[in-house]
């Protein structure tokens, strides 16, 4: 039963409750890394990270906090948390550390962590405060890289920096977009994908309500 | 002066904060549908990042800078903007209750808006002085408020639109945004600073 309900706090991030598509959290880093596969992999698995120890660490002293200052507690916790993956991707791999510039600092600011943390880790337990963060960071992970996907692939021709599309300047037939690499396309593209994605769901959930009448008779 | 003026421009039009760096998105979808209220909302922000923008320097400057702890400054940006809000709204509660009454309840949502810890990192990298940051956090401020009452000009219009139900509510907004970038690209040939 306990393990039942840490598998469902952990699914749930991924379609249902996706923090991208479904509860539009973490808009900025979603829209403005994701130029290139690659970036948008590093974002979601820094902000994973950052997710994942602040909630632990939240969840365990969330009987400490008071009420009034939390917000601001549990900002300072996130921001030291930030700072370490600055350091470690600084350190480790300048060129993505680069790349994501001042998007790196912003996830302490990221309202995805934030109202976890909120909504989530300050009232439940340890283990399923994780279960959530671990959910919720893969959903976004996810969400970041299905975007950065299709803007590389339409934007260069490329996914992960593997040639897909073999672009006419070097013989091929595929000329490539350039505004998908550009802000306006990062707004175009997610807005598209979040209508599809309703239009998926309600699918599917219409498809549901049948399934459930016909037990029900 | 010019150079101010450049500085000025350039934070609203040419690198606009929401339509060009992506900073502010949730509000930005969140409140723009009504015009009065996206316009008080870009006030609120304008007004806590022209304020941040000189604390942020200070303690940049005199401080960090001094003492060799750069490591610290997410930390020391994100506690000078939460207290200063936290000060502002003390503060208009007092004195100015109708003031109170339109920002209110914006003040909270702002010590999360990612514009004002973007201004406040972007000033120290570009080495901006006291007064151009200043300016640059003003400047920002209003380019951010321009896009989300353009936002909400077109989104009161949208109500009378049809638009396919999946599409209703963010994916159109989004949508919208994308054309705005687009619009907006144009300033892109201005000098900027």
């Amino acid at each position: 039963m306990k393990e039942n309900v840490l598998v469902k706090d952990t699914l749930k991030g991924l379609w249902d409750e996706n923090p991208v598509f479904r509860q539009l959290l973490g808009m900025c880093p979603t829209l403005a890394v994701t130029n290139a596969a690659i970036f948008g992999l590093s974002m979601g698995l820094a902000t994973s990270f950052v997710l994942l120890c602040s909630s632990f660490i939240i969840s365990i002293f969330r009987k400490v906090f008071l009420h009034e200052v939390r917000t601001a507690s549990f900002v300072v916790i996130i921001a030291t948390f930030v700072t370490i993956v600055d350091l470690f991707l600084k350190g480790n791999y300048p060129e993505i550390s680069k790349a994501l510039g001042p998007y790196i600092p912003l996830i302490v600011v990221n309202c995805l962590i934030l109202a976890r943390q909120e909504a989530f880790a300050s009232k439940k337990p340890v283990l399923r405060a994780i279960a959530d963060a671990l959910g919720m960071g893969i959903g976004f992970t996810i969400a970041l890289i299905m975007l950065g996907s299709i803007r590389e692939l339409l934007g260069s021709g490329t996914v992960f920096g593997f040639r897909i599309l073999s672009l006419i300047a070097k013989g091929g037939w595929f000329r490539p977009w350039g505004i998908m690499l550009l802000p306006a396309g990062a707004f175009l593209t997610l807005g598209t994908m979040i209508g599809i994605i309703n239009i998926l769901s309600e699918k599917n959930s219409k498809n549901r309500s049948v399934v459930e009448e016909r037990r029900q008779h | 002066m010019s150079e101010f003026l450049l500085i000025f421009i350039s934070a609203i039009l040419v690198n606009n904060f929401v339509l060009k760096y992506f900073l502010g998105i949730c509000p930005f979808i969140g409140v723009s549908d009504e015009v009065t209220a996206s316009l008080n909302m870009g006030m609120a922000v304008t007004f806590v990042m022209t304020l941040t923008a000189p604390f942020v320097w200070l303690i940049n400057t005199y401080i960090l800078a001094r003492f060799n702890l750069p490591f610290l400054e997410y930390v020391t940006d994100i506690i000078v903007i939460a207290s200063l809000v936290q000060l502002v709204e003390m503060f208009i509660k007092k004195y100015s209750r109708g003031l109170y009454n339109t920002l209110g309840i914006y003040l909270p949502l702002i010590t999360t808006n990612c514009a004002i810890l973007f201004s406040a990192l972007f000033l120290v990298l570009r080495n901006y002085n006291f007064i151009q940051s200043i300016i640059f956090g003003f400047g920002s401020g209003i380019g951010f408020t321009l896009a989300i009452v353009i936002m909400a000009g077109i989104r009161e219009e949208l109500e009378y639109a049809d638009v396919p139900k999946p599409f209703k509510g963010a994916a159109i907004t989004l949508l919208v945004a994308g054309l705005m970038a687009l619009a907006f690209m144009g300033f892109a040939g201005m000098p900027s600073a």
